[in-house]
């Protein structure tokens, strides 16, 4: 059965994870080494050897997120989250950066490598690269692809894949946007975090209510209605067109999220081993609920029963749901 | 240091591209890296001139190399990366995908949308044959200055985003055609008409970012203009400049004067490019898009 790999921002929520049936769930320590770098998120090493602990009680698997790039002159923080996860008993890290990569191949060779989204291998060349190099073992596919090219992919290449399925959606390749860092001086590649809520403002101004991150408006809503998150990439902003006319919109993407749900069939069919749930600063009762209506859903598809529809629609906080760059028409 | 004009990141036409390097060869600087590096679908309209401008660029004395792709996805994107290596030039890479075609040991150069962020990367990308690393935009001073020390260690120059719009991000939709209603595989080449980027404004109409296709820039022009002695303490080898329309030769000449040590590079930007902004945030560990350095 293809594996569904769970978020677990908490410990609380890692339990509650592997009590809804994930095979497998993904965390990171509370520090900059790991790409949901939230306050009040995330593990310390001890918590991380307690869940580890919990999860391999009940079959389950830990992967420790150790995703962000190390920064010039401070490596030593990366490596030693790499050292920690294996003596927590970590089934795998999952890593983007090719120093720490290459670290991870020589000092800790008994530990599983998974290759990171951030990584954004998004052709067989890099996956082989990567598998070749380091021996990672699996690679969780960058989101700009469909699912005719996740199949053509695991053709040429022996190791596992994973894809998203479901949760926030980055728009960009991922691993390789600066769109935050532009506004904010913070990114994800070198602070764990995206459009972060220390540089959110909300305030209504002439009955409207706005959104800005970093100082720069990219919400505007009448007074009552939801106030999208001003991430970046899901902003409302202006295109003049250099003729005198201009377009106001969701330039980028609208704010929606992932739901892939109803592509499970293709997505085994593809070859995809793993099925990942986005969600890492989601409460223990939102991931219980998600990982319990996936582990059905994956059920189903081995049944071969048809997907049950709407699962999940109540989770998507009222915002649109999309299968993204999976249909080529996103594109 | 010197200066290296980076790949033109626009859909420019084949007279636009035949003039630009003419040109540049004629301009201070030491090396050219060419070829197409956002969308592949654009290639076809330019690429014969890429020999007749390398060959132009060689005889001035210029070091050229060819750029891979940002973001290699389709199976003609791939061909066109392994046939790169066959032009007998040093391959930029742009997408580390691009790595797998170029010979274990053989010269390459890395671009400045590939992460290197650490002394380990660096070491890792200088062992397979790496000679020049352009950093990326988003590093502040202290990073530059630790991976030009172990770049000197390591036998490898280290270039910084010195001019030009920022790339801050890549993606399997293009957005310049969704602008226009349409999905990447119909985009009937609408990133042509932009030579410069599209303008993508706040809701409050500040100016604020670029589209350029699949690709993302910032729209104040990033400049080293006030940060040229930080950057020449920390040991960085050479600036990169990334095209614009206008005049980029006097563009060029403005940073080689600057470095000779001739006062007033960002007033002069100023009036060879009238209407743009400029910012320098990154490098100050700022916002990208403030300007810090101003003196």
């Amino acid at each position: 059965m293809m594996e569904l790999v769970c978020p677990a921002g908490t410990p609380a929520a890692l339990r509650g994870a592997v009590e809804a049936g994930a095979h497998a769930v993904y965390c990171g320590f509370a520090d900059e080494t790991n790409a949901r770098n939230f306050p009040g998120l995330n593990f310390s090493p001890e918590e991380l050897a307690e869940g580890v602990a919990f999860a391999h009680r009940h079959g389950a698997k830990v992967l420790v997120a150790i995703n962000t790039f190390p920064r010039a002159g401070a490596q030593a923080l990366w490596h030693r989250a790499l050292a920690n996860a294996e003596a927590a008993g970590a089934d795998a890290v999952i890593l983007a950066d090719l120093g720490l990569l290459a670290h991870a191949a020589e000092r800790h060779p008994k530990l599983r490598l998974h290759l990171s989204v951030q990584a954004a291998a998004a052709n067989p060349d890099a996956i082989n690269l990567y598998a070749q190099a380091f021996g990672v073992q699996r690679v969780v596919l960058p989101r700009v692809l469909t699912v005719d090219e996740i199949r053509a992919i695991n053709r040429e290449i022996d190791v596992e894949t994973e894809v998203f399925v479901f949760g926030g959606l980055c728009v960009m390749a991922e691993g390789r946007c600066s769109l935050s860092s532009w506004a904010t001086g913070l990114s994800p590649n070198m602070n764990g975090v995206c459009s972060p809520a220390s540089h959110v403002a909300y305030a209504e101004n002439s009955g409207a209510q706005e959104a800005r991150l970093g100082g720069y408006l990219i919400h505007r809503t009448p007074k009552g209605a939801p106030v999208p998150y001003p991430t970046l990439c899901k902003g409302c902003f202006t295109s003049p067109d250099g003729k005198g006319a201009s377009q106001t919109g969701h330039i980028f993407e609208d704010p929606v999220s992932l739901d892939a749900t109803r592509l499970i069939p293709a997505l085994q069919k593809a070859g995809v081993r793993a099925l990942k749930i986005e969600g890492r600063q989601r409460s223990r009762a939102y991931v219980g609920q998600v990982v319990r209506a996936f582990r059905a859903a994956v059920e189903a598809a081995y049944a071969g029963a048809p997907m049950p529809e709407g699962l999940l629609a109540k989770l998507t906080e009222g915002q649109a749901a999309t299968t993204g760059a999976y249909a080529k028409t996103w594109r | 240091m010197d200066l290296t004009i980076g790949p033109n990141a626009f859909f420019w036409t084949a007279e636009a591209v035949r003039a630009f390097y003419r040109a540049v060869a004629a301009s201070p600087v030491s090396r050219v890296v060419v070829g197409e590096w956002v969308c592949s679908k654009r290639l076809p309209f330019w690429q014969d001139e890429i020999p007749g401008a390398v060959e132009a660029l060689q005889l001035a004395g210029k070091q050229v190399a060819i750029t891979s792709l940002a973001l290699i996805t389709l199976p003609r994107e791939r061909r066109q990366t392994a046939e790169l290596v066959e032009m007998g030039l040093p391959v930029e890479i742009n997408d580390l995908s691009a790595l797998r075609h170029i010979p274990e040991g053989a010269e390459f150069w890395v671009g400045p949308v590939v992460n290197v962020y650490n002394e380990g990367t660096l070491d890792w990308l200088a062992r397979r044959g790496a000679t020049r690393i352009c950093l990326p935009p988003e590093l502040p001073l202290d990073s530059v200055a630790r991976l030009a020390e172990a770049g000197q260690a390591a036998g490898v120059a280290i270039e910084v985003w010195g001019h030009g719009r920022a790339p801050l991000a890549i993606s399997g939709r293009c957005y310049h055609a969704r602008l226009h209603d349409r999905a990447k595989d119909s985009c009937q080449f609408v990133c042509g008409e932009d030579p410069d980027g599209r303008d993508v404004d706040t809701l409050d109409g500040q100016p604020f970012l670029t589209v350029n296709g699949v690709q993302t820039m910032g729209r104040a022009i990033t400049t080293v203009a006030d940060q040229l002695d930080d950057l020449r303490a920390a040991g960085v080898a050479s600036l990169r400049l990334s095209p614009h329309i206008g005049d980029f030769a006097a563009v060029a000449a403005a940073y080689d004067a600057a470095l000779a040590g001739l006062p007033r590079l960002a007033q002069q930007l100023q009036t060879l490019m009238p209407g743009a902004s400029f910012c320098d945030g990154f490098l100050a560990g700022q916002p990208g898009v403030a300007r810090a350095a101003v003196r």
